[in-house]
Parts: structure tokens; sequence; C-alpha cells
């Protein structure tokens, strides 16, 4: 693995060692993933059965239980990209590049997610199935952001000659972000701005906010607990990598190196 | 049961969307672990073959 230097501060380097990762992660994940299943299906059956219909929109504002969650997470996501791309570029925390290569697909799902279920709520309420409005626009890019990091973490041989450039282009698509964020506020958009996210109290009631909370939170987990899974699946593969280098065995018909994520 | 699976006349709209969301993140995180069940087995048959890091370290 390159690039071993321990980051400042001792607590932080504590969390660096793949071994110390790797233990930690195998006996967090079964809790995690088991929570996430748990707390999405209450979120579902809320959001299905029990949320009400709203008075002008009727039954599709159910779509939002899994519309927002999706874009909450694919945002996140981005902002958990950014934030292991940089301490990749800084400090070459070992950890922080296998994170970025395991967020990637991750937050791709859920930026595709976002994107549909949005056009299956934007064509019965707008009549369309997608405007080239600034918020739909900004969520769309956020999607090829991801696209190109994968493409990028895949074009190398070795992953981690790949971390450099990838973590530079997640960091200048983080510009993206606010851009998204405040493409409601900045531009009349067809998209309705915020109704939770916002400075003062969300101007949503109690009866829809719940539901969508608890899908939140179910969808986080989600992420949190299939992005875990990715990085102890990069680790992994990077062991399997570093053995067949050792031994001069790449391609040479024992096993295939596998690609990373 | 049938005015349920109606969701006021929006069943084409509301049931695609669930069906995305949670068939998404299922189909993910069953990808997610058949990868990683590869990549587990594939490091199960080296080091099987007596091949691990600390076998490199002998070579030197």
């Amino acid at each position: 693995m390159v690039g071993n230097v321990a980051p400042p501060g001792r607590s932080l380097h504590r969390f660096a060692n793949p071994g110390r990762f790797m233990r930690l992660s195998g006996a967090l994940l079964p809790w995690l993933a088991a929570a996430a299943v748990l707390v999405c299906a209450v979120g579902v059956v809320w959001g299905l059965v029990f949320a009400p219909r709203d008075w002008q929109q009727g039954d599709t504002v159910r779509i939002m239980y899994v519309h927002v969650p999706a874009a909450w997470w694919a945002m996140g996501g981005y902002l958990g990209l950014a934030v292991a791309s940089f301490v990749s570029l800084v400090w070459r925390h070992p950890l922080a590049d296998v994170a970025a290569v395991a967020i990637a697909p991750v937050g791709a799902v859920f930026t595709a997610i976002c994107l549909a279920t949005g056009s299956l709520w934007g064509k019965p309420m707008w009549g369309a199935w997608w405007v080239w409005d600034a918020r739909l626009t900004s969520v769309l890019v956020l999607f090829f952001l991801y696209l190109g990091h994968i493409a990028l973490t895949n074009a190398f041989d070795e992953p981690e000659r790949a971390a450099r450039p990838a973590a530079i282009l997640a960091l200048i698509g983080a510009i993206n972000l606010p851009i998204i964020k405040f493409s409601v506020d900045w531009w009349n958009t067809l998209h309705q701005p915020a109704s939770v996210t916002r400075f003062d109290a969300p101007a949503v009631h109690v009866d829809i906010l719940w539901p969508l909370l608890i899908s939140g939170l179910g969808f986080g987990l989600a992420f949190a607990a299939i992005v875990l899974l990715r990085m102890r699946t990069v680790l992994i593969e990077r062991r399997v990598r570093a053995i067949l280098a050792a031994r001069g065995m790449e391609g040479a018909g024992v096993s295939r190196p596998v690609p990373a994520a | 049961m049938s005015e349920f699976l109606a969701m006021g006349g929006y069943a084409a709209f509301v049931w695609p969307s669930y069906v995305i969301g949670i068939g998404g993140l299922a189909v993910l995180a069953l990808v997610s672990l058949r990868q990683w069940r590869a990549a587990k087995a594939e490091l199960g048959r080296l080091e099987a073959a007596g091949l691990s890091r600390r076998g490199r370290r002998e070579d030197r």
C-alpha cells in the first residue's frame, strides 16, 4: 500500500490501521445491516400505509419517503467522498482512499434512485418526466461526478495510483454541493424549495416529518453499511493484489487480480 | 386493499418509486456482498497455496 505516512493526531492514527479497521468494521457491520433493514422497513410501511396523503398531491406524496432520503444521502455521500479525498490528498491516510473508492458507486446508486423517483413524481405533478431546471440539472451533474470518479478509479492498473487524480476530481466536484442545496433559492426552479432542511423550523407537519426522518435514517444506515462492506472488499482486493505483485504472478495464470470496486 | 393498491389513482407512479428505491438498495447490497465473498475466496485460495505477505518477506 502506498503512502503509509502517519496522519497527525494519535487518535486518528489508531483508525488508520487497516487491520484494526477490519476488526472494528467486521464487528459493527452485522448490527449496522440489521438496523438498516429494520429502520428502512419501518419507514417504508409508515410512508406507504400510515402517513396521510397530501391535500394537493394526493398519494404521490408517498414518493417523498424514497426520493428525499435518497437525495439526502446522495449529497451526504458526496460530502463524505470529498472529505475522504481531502484526507487522502493531504495526509495520505491509508483508509481515506479506500473510503473514497467504496463511497462512489453507492453514491451513484443513491443519486440514480433520487433522479428516477423524482421523475416518477414530476410526471403526475408537473406534467413532465424531466425539466432542465437548476435543481434537477445539478443533481444530474452529481450523478456524472460519481460516474467520473468510478471511471477514473478503474482507469489505472494499480488502484493506488488512481487515488490522487480521483481525489482531485472529487474535490473540484464538491463545488456542486452548495449549488444543489441552494439551487432552489438562487434560481426560479420548478422543484420546490427545502421544507425540512431549513434554517428555521421544518415546514411540514409531524405526521409527514416523522416517517420522512425515519426513512432518512434507514437510508443513511444502509449507505453506511454498504460503504463499510465495500471498504472491507477493497482492502481484501488490495491485499490479493499485493501478494500477486510480490510473487510476480500478475497475469501468470494462477489468479487474475480483482479490479478494485 | 384494492384502494390501497390504487394509491388514489397514482399507482403507476408510487409503486415503481418504491420498487426502484428499495430494489435499488437491495441489488446494491447483494452485488457488494458477492464482491466481498469473491475477494475473500480469492485471498483464501492464495493463502491456501502458501502465499502471503509474510512469504514475500522471506524471499528477501
